[in-house]
């Protein structure tokens, strides 16, 4: 498992890096956590001839209160999310998600943005930053802008994130109070998902005021099941009406098939876990 | 100097004692010599270039952008290299007329499975060597893949080695009727057939092929820098390996050193002779540097031998009152496309296996070896009788669920009591020692069977959408491989003995050499406690040797459960010796006659006197040899071979509670008991991580592993990621206890313990899963027993028939894994 030969560079700030991605050209590769990039390099599935190292800009490291947001820098790892109180406390799925990722070694290396950035469909933490309407700060040559995390996720392991850009921080709406639950199913314990459920519901005296539902490996992106959230709206948080609201939950899938789990049974776990999804956070 | 025997206290014996392994310090942190670790000065590194393709004509291998590559020393086919000729060895001829293919270093002219060699790059660097690699440039025309083994048996199939005439390797049939051992299975099958008072049950299992997936990947370092060349390797068999280098290669035997440094796990998947390892002997040789060659995890899954991959048509005959009357056991076993060292050999070493614990009047187990375009198989833990255990542990439950019994009374009933041991049973061993009744006894109290049994009644009444399920085995397994003229019998090609060596040193310290190295069992540890106790020396003062051919000249090393049961008496053997010799000194330094002295706590005392002689002070005067009997040598070291005179036989019954989640299929392991027998226990904690490590395999078994191949023949999930190895987080604490019937066939009474976890666990589980579904009308579920398939069964059972969508195996999106390694270009990945 030896990589193709690159070059390494570890810049100190986000300026730099992004000169050194567009010096690098198509060649270049930016390294987060290296949970995923290190793997693909090892198989060579890629073959960059540098390697730009974002270890060392202080700056994306770290959670923050902004105000009516949580701040993330791309570069917190998700042993730091799992143990933030500003992330319990406002974006609890979040941290729900970042728990069934992989095991500890893992976690204490993958970044949130770098998941995001890979943006596998079956990575754990689209689902989430795409039901809790996530923003992605992304820095170019030109300044930095801001895309929505209905607009970032394009297709297999592609993001809005453009050539020679840098997903720099993620921002997520204050849900404090809400009730959240991420339901996952895999092969073994330390897998990705086959299937995964990503919920956030406000609950107003027993009935469900709002509903935020994401839907993890049901098609090339994450996807968001507005057609459950509209369900749930208004519904008495019980069994049954959740259970009807979760049969919608294959609307506007493109389940993949693969050896763990053809289409249909993917499209039938979609929607029994989407009713435990939704039982938990309403529960 | 005679000095007086101190009144000391009974050291408390070391056997028995559950020591923390001496070992684990430098296994568990890594630091320590594993093979990889050893890099001479001036090694050079090769790495092979792999055939993506099951089955292919070469037509053509360009090597000059390889060659030109920075770093590269040379780039090698077989004809470069003159090994053309060169077959690697299989030891196992099961049948005088078994057809074995040329198993070359490289192909030449036909690749016969994907992952097989073709050309070999050798580098400065293992990454020059990997980069040139892929710069070799092979021109393949490709032939069409043999897959099935039915169809591989079928009329007009598609030779894997056309030369052969046909793709059997060889039927192999243990009939007890033709060996005077029992009835005739056609007699039975005929009279059940015509007795409406009988029963018939016919059922087809499938062991799918698995990977060995030790931690430490392959690796081998050959130095021809001295008189004799030196060949680390990451074995299991480093004696053998010496062996079958010098026959392979033609070499003097006297001219090869092998050393087995510590090797980190091999479950049967080290025992090889490879070709990596002999392209390094030929490449150091030709080259007179040293040469290592380390396979990458994928190299590893892809091309280290598999294991199992069976289709068992067994048929069992009973009275309806439940009184098993014969068992034909019918085997398909998959070769892959070449034979390894013993893999021929693997189905039948559970051809002794199939009645298992029960008194069955007729048995025929017949097996057809075939060849496949796929990697090849060989041992893997159990070897053959985790397959006997799974069929006939399956059928016993489905013949319960025929004559509407509870499994454990149909067991019962048909068990051999422990009043009738020794028992030769239909297929002609001779079990020596055992208790089904107790172990099982204890499994069923700790288990709470009946509470869960009610349970399960509960959830059943209730519709309940998690359902409960009882799985149960027992077992037996022959190992502690094993008596010489036994395996001659089988044609295998060498003896099962043991050999061991004890040294005094000057000091009073023992060295003890075993020719059973281990690869992680805690052969130092176990061997230790014995020697104190034997010898009374403290435990530190023992060191055990083992791995270098220069060290433990003489050995056959570790599987098949044997290191204990063999190599230990064989160095139980040895210290007898060592005592005997020790006694006639003592008996001369103390001026008594041998008759008169006792040994006891390391001491030699004169009986009925205070005078005696410690073991150290008689390993002083053997050293200083000024004061010793004349008719003697100087010397208290001995030598040993040990040959059993029979195998070894554990036992033990595994219950398994298993949940099922019916809305998604999910399997969910809710609470494991074993109860084991495996004899004497040296140490506890050995024997549990033993357990626990089996019990693991061989759930993974029954629930998470097979490798999966295309219709191309392409290894689909040759990853870790998504070969799904399960880990701790996947499996409960297990209930684990032993019972112990001292075996008595050995000194120690001691039984094999490494693979009985592996054995039993496996029917227990899917056992447990049918038993769960059964009321649904599920009536089986091929392992491994995913989610998926258990959901479809159910979804079938109650008549809702589910269109499975077809698999796209190249698609990206499910985590790495499902990013086809053979076909990078077709991936784009951001
Ligand atoms: C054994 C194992 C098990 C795993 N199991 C799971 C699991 O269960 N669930 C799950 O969701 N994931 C799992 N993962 C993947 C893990 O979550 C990865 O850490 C994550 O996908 C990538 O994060 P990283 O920081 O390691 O990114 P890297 O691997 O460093 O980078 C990933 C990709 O994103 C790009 N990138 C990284 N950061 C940025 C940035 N700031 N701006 C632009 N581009 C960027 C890189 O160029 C690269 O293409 C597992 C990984 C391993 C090794």
């Amino acid at each position: 498992m030896i990589p193709a030969k690159f070059d390494y560079v570890k810049p100190a700030s986000v300026a730099d890096a992004v000169r050194a991605l567009r010096e690098g050209g198509d060649d270049a590769k930016i390294i987060a956590g290296g949970q995923s990039l290190l793997p693909v390099l090892r198989l060579r599935l890629a073959a960059p001839s540098l390697v730009i190292d974002l270890g060392g800009i202080a700056e994306l490291r770290g959670i923050r209160d902004d105000g009516d947001r949580i701040a993330i820098g791309a570069m917190t790892s998700y042993y730091d999310i799992l143990r933030d109180d500003l992330v319990k406390q406002h974006v609890a799925l979040l941290g729900q998600a970042t728990e069934t990722v992989a095991d500890n070694q893992v976690r204490h290396r993958g970044t949130l943005g770098g998941a995001l950035a890979h943006a596998d469909p079956a990575g754990d933490l689209g689902a989430p930053a795409l039901a809790l309407d996530a923003e992605m700060v992304i820095a170019g040559e030109s300044g930095t802008r801001t895309v929505p995390a209905a607009e970032f996720f394009v297709d297999y392991f592609t993001t809005a994130i453009g050539e020679g850009e840098i997903l720099t921080e993620i921002r997520f709406p204050k849900y404090t109070g809400w009730g959240s639950h991420y339901e996952k199913f895999n092969r073994t314990a330390q897998a990705w998902s086959m299937c995964a459920v990503a919920v956030a519901v406000r609950v107003d005296g027993g009935s469900i005021a709002e509903a935020r539902v994401g839907l993890t490996n049901m098609g090339t992106t994450p996807i968001r099941a507005t057609g459950v959230e509209q369900a749930l709206v208004g519904q008495q948080a019980t069994a049954e009406a959740i259970r009807a609201a979760a049969d919608r939950a294959t609307e506007g899938t493109a389940a993949p098939s693969d050896a763990d789990a053809a289409a249909d049974y993917r499209e039938h776990l979609a929607r029994v876990l989407t009713g435990r999804a939704v039982l938990a956070a309403a529960g | 100097m005679t000095t007086t025997a101190e009144p000391t206290t009974t050291p408390s014996p070391e056997v028995g004692k559950a020591r923390v392994r001496k070992e684990d310090a430098r296994l568990i942190t890594g630091r320590t010599r594993y093979t990889d670790a050893i890099t001479p000065q001036g090694t050079l590194h090769i790495h092979v270039v792999r055939s993506p393709l099951a089955h292919a004509k070469v037509l053509g291998v360009d090597k000059s952008e390889a060659a030109a590559s920075p770093g590269v020393i040379g780039v090698y086919t077989a004809a470069d290299l003159g090994v053309e000729s060169v077959g690697l060895p299989c030891a196992w001829p099961i049948t005088p007329d078994m057809k074995a293919p040329q198993r070359p270093l490289l192909a030449s002219s036909t690749v016969h499975f994907a992952g097989e060699g073709v050309a070999v790059v050798v580098a400065r660097s293992a990454a020059e060597a990997r980069d040139a690699a892929d710069l070799v440039d092979v021109d393949y025309e490709e032939l069409e893949p043999v897959l099935d083994m039915e169809a591989a048996l079928a009329e007009g199939a598609t030779l894997v080695h056309p030369d052969l005439g046909t793709n059997e390797n060889a039927t192999w049939v243990l009939d007890s009727g033709e060996a005077g051992t029992g009835g005739r299975i056609g007699d039975a099958i005929a009279a059940a057939e015509a007795d409406p008072d009988s029963v018939v049950v016919k059922r087809r299992f499938r062991q799918q092929r698995l990977i060995p997936a030790f931690m430490e990947p392959r690796s081998c370092v050959v130095d021809p820098s001295g008189e004799q060349l030196t060949i680390y390797a990451a074995t299991q068999v480093p004696h053998i390996l010496r062996t079958m280098t010098t026959v392979t290669m033609g070499l003097n035997e006297s001219k090869v050193r092998v050393i087995a440094p510590d090797v980190g796990g091999g479950f049967g998947g080290k025992i090889g002779v490879l070709p990596e390892e002999m392209l390094c002997v030929a490449l150091a040789n030709k080259l007179r540097r040293p040469v290592k060659w380390t396979e990458t995890r994928s190299e590893s899954m892809l091309a280290a031998h598999h294991g199992r991959d069976q289709i068992q048509d067994i048929t069992i005959t009973a009275k309806r009152d439940g009184t098993v009357t014969g068992l034909d056991v019918h085997l398909l076993a998959d070769m892959g496309a070449y034979l390894g060292l013993v893999g021929p050999g693997v189905p039948i070493l559970g051809a002794f296996m199939y009645n298992a614990i029960y008194k069955i009047p007729a048995l025929k187990f017949s097996c057809t070896n075939v060849f496949t375009t796929k990697t090849l198989t060989d041992a893997y833990r159990g070897a053959g009788r985790p397959e006997a255990t799974f069929a006939i542990e399956r059928i016993m439950d489905e013949l319960a669920v025929e004559l509407g019994r509870d499994p454990m009374d149909l067991r019962k009933q048909n068990w051999i009591p422990h009043e009738e041991f020794p028992f030769t049973t239909v297929a002609g061993l001779t079990y020596d020692s055992g208790n089904y009744e107790q172990a099982t006894a204890q499994a069923v109290e700790m288990f709470d069977y009946d509470g869960l049994r009610r349970e399960q009644e509960e959830r059943r009444r209730n519709n309940d959408p998690v359902q409960l399920g009882i799985g149960i085995s027992t077992f037996t397994e022959m190992c502690g491989i094993a008596p010489s003229r036994l395996l001659g019998s089988l044609s295998y090609g060498a003896g099962g003995w043991e050999a061991a060596s004890v040294r005094m040193l000057a000091t009073g310290k023992v060295e003890v050499t075993t020719g059973a190295s281990p690869h992680g069992q805690g052969h130092e540890t176990a061997f230790s406690q014995i020697v104190a106790d034997q010898l009374g020396v403290p435990f530190e003062d023992v060191e055990i040797l083992h791995g270098d051919t220069q060290v433990s000249p003489k050995g056959l090393d570790t599987y098949g459960s044997r290191s204990l049961v063999v190599g230990g008496i064989a160095v139980v053997k040895a210290v007898d010796k060592v005592i005997a010799k020790a006694r006639k000194i003592a008996a001369h330094l103390l001026e008594a006659s041998e008759d008169d002295l006792e040994f006891a706590d390391g001491t030699f005392t004169v009986r009925g006197t205070d005078k005696g002689k410690a073991i150290q002070e008689i390993a002083f005067a053997a050293f200083v040899a000024h004061d010793y009997p004349e008719d003697m040598e100087p010397s208290l070291d001995a030598d040993a071979v040990y040959d059993p005179e029979n195998f070894s036989y554990p036992h033990g019954t595994h219950l398994a509670a298993v949940e099922i989640d019916t809305e998604t299929g999910r399997v969910h392991l809710r609470k494991y008991v074993c109860v084991d027998d495996v004899g004497t226990v040296i140490n506890p904690l050995i024997v549990e991580g033993q357990v626990h490590g089996g019990l693991a395999q061989g759930i993974a078994q029954a629930l998470f592993e097979e490798a999966n191949y295309d219709e191309q023949g392409t290894l689909v999930n040759g990853t870790l990621v998504d070969y799904t190895l399960p880990s701790a987080a996947d499996l409960p604490n297990f209930d684990t206890a032993v019972v112990s019937t001292p075996a008595t066939s050995n000194p120690l009474g001691v039984k094999g313990v490494g693979e009985a976890g592996t054995i039993a666990s496996t029917p227990a589980i899917v056992n447990g899963v049918l038993d769960a579904l059964r009321h649904l009308g599920v009536r089986d579920i091929e392992m491994p027993t995913t989610s998926q398939r258990v959901w479809r069964a159910i979804q079938e059972a109650q008549g809702r028939s589910t269109q499975q969508t077809p698999v796209d195996t190249h698609s990206p999106g499910a985590g790495l894994g499902s990013i086809d390694p053979n076909n990078p270009q077709e991936e784009e990945v951001q």
